[in-house]
């Protein structure tokens, strides 16, 4: 164990795993809650649009995908809350549309030869310094959000209506909820790429709702989760010579089962 | 005439969706401290017209004024009871944190909610009778028992005005009960409400005052003013008779 944490890139690793963690336990517990995995996926795919420009324009993918992504954010929260009935429906046109866009770009990319899948399926193993200076910003602003505006994301995530009865800009707070899931997808791409980030945003928070009868219990115990499977994956990815985003979402599947398992069990002894 | 004599003045209110207009040229005032139920059949647009008080819905023409001011100046100055189907029931979220909720318009950002604040949710919990429940996650409640954690919510609020929408929908006696004595204690208090009531054959038992809407506005007055056989008769179309027996009960 000491061998693998000598190395540098593990190292990095591990910091890129504590900083996605944070950013996954807070957001992916407001996901959970307000019920909008399908637009946090919906953003993570458009995101990918965002990759395919950066190539074709040589700034920082992370760059793109964090504009995009945030674009991305505000059209779906101005969408489902004006015409919820068929907002899904455009979340859909705009997934497609958004990784579609990203590969003609790359397709386009004069000389491209950059590694697309690693965004797709992420690279923590690769993630350099000024990655984790990115993360550790987007991590502070996240906390800061939610730590300043606890109360009112607290109310409009239960009840929007009261919520905004009250005062409450509920119409804000929603679409700086999103644009904030948008930043964690775009943290989120290093560590376990698009295609697995709807995992890491949901399936920590889901077994802590089981557990804990607050959103900031929730929030903290998402965030230990989704830790330890973060370094368990990467352990396991280590020892088995596995894709390590794909490794890290393996450990948290199998836990999710368990858990459902465990959960079903007990109920059954119970009654 | 804007007066702040009044808790409540609708004036020319017209709310469309679609082509349709939901509530058509609606006017009326409700003074301060009483008790009134707005009554019609499904659809008839009683939830807009609570929405539409509330500042909710856009406005085709007409005006909300809430103390003599548009109601978009007054948020806050109204505490809401929904109907209880618009919340997600696994929210980890407890009865006593719910009832606080009311209070989050009282407390600065960054403090802890005061002893003064937690004394007002632990007296609006058992005035609802739901003190025994405070630790309970929200979702392992009763419908009717969900219903009075939200009364109770809206109490600690310490709003003049109280609007419920459709708070005896579905409920258990107990619960029936407990609003019914919330509601008496409020008025004592003076603050005005206006229920949303679906079952004509308690509205006049329950409420000082009725508003008959059907998209328009047919009757507002006490209930025996509202309570005409013709009235209803318009209002309520081929479930007549219903009314008859009613009107001769």
């Amino acid at each position: 164990m000491t061998d693998i944490l000598s190395y540098g890139f593990i190292q990095n690793a591990l910091w890129a795993g504590v900083l996605a963690s944070i950013a996954c336990g807070i957001i992916g517990t407001l996901v959970v809650v307000n019920r909008i995995v399908f637009i946090s996926g919906g953003i993570a795919h458009t995101a990918y649009g965002g990759i395919g420009m950066a190539f074709f324009l040589g700034i920082s993918p992370l760059l793109g995908a964090g504009i995009f992504a945030v674009v991305a954010a505000v059209i779906m929260a101005l969408i489902t809350l004006k015409d919820k009935n068929r907002s899904d429906t455009v979340i859909g046109v705009m997934w497609a549309c958004g990784m579609a866009f990203g590969i003609i770009l790359a397709d386009l990319t004069p000389g491209y030869g950059v590694d697309l899948m690693s965004y797709l399926f992420g690279s923590i193993l690769a993630v350099p310094d000024s990655d984790l200076v990115y993360m550790g910003v987007l991590d502070i602003f996240i906390i800061g959000y939610v730590l300043f505006y606890f109360r009112q994301i607290h109310a409009v995530s239960f009840d929007m209506e009261y919520a905004t009865s009250m005062g409450v800009r509920s119409g804000l707070i929603y679409t700086v909820l999103l644009v904030m899931s948008a930043l964690a997808v775009v943290l989120l791409i290093r560590v376990v790429g698009l295609i697995l980030v709807i995992a890491m945003l949901t399936i920590p928070p889901y077994i802590a709702e089981k557990k804990v009868c607050s959103l900031k219990g929730m929030m903290i115990l998402s965030s230990i989760l989704s830790l330890v499977f973060t370094i368990a994956g990467l352990y396991c990815a280590y020892v088995f010579n596995l894709t390590s985003g794909a490794s890290i979402i393996a450990v948290s599947s199998v836990c999710f089962f368990v858990f459902i398992l465990y959960e079903k069990l007990k109920e059954k002894l119970r009654s | 005439m804007v007066s702040s004599d009044y808790a409540i003045q609708v004036r020319n209110l017209t709310v469309s969706y679609g082509p349709k207009p939901a509530l058509l040229d609606v006017s009326f005032m409700i003074q301060k401290g009483e008790l009134v139920g707005i009554i019609g059949p499904n659809g008839a647009g009683k939830s807009t017209l609570m929405k539409a008080m509330l500042g909710f819905v856009k406005r085709d023409i007409g005006d909300v004024l809430v103390f003599g001011k548009p109601v978009e100046q007054c948020r806050g100055a109204i505490a809401y009871v929904p109907q209880r189907g618009t919340v997600d029931w696994d929210f980890p979220v407890t009865v006593a944190d719910v009832a606080m909720m009311g209070r989050y318009g009282h407390l600065k950002w960054w403090y802890n909610p005061s002893k003064k604040d937690t004394e007002i949710v632990d007296r609006c919990l058992e005035m609802v009778r739901m003190s025994d429940f405070k630790k309970r996650q929200i979702g392992q409640l009763s419908g009717g028992q969900q219903q009075r954690v939200f009364m109770a919510r809206a109490l600690a609020q310490g709003a003049q005005i109280l609007l419920l929408d459709e708070p005896f929908a579905g409920v258990d006696a107990a619960t029936e009960s407990a609003i019914l004595d919330v509601l008496a204690e409020a008025k004592k208090a003076g603050i005005t409400l206006v229920v949303v009531h679906h079952d004509l054959a308690t509205a006049s038992e329950y409420f000082d005052k009725l508003l008959l809407v059907k998209q328009r506005l047919y009757a507002a007055g006490p209930p025996s003013l509202v309570f005409r056989q013709e009235l209803l008769s318009e209002v309520y179309e081929g479930r007549l008779k219903v009314f008859t027996d009613l009107l001769k009960g």
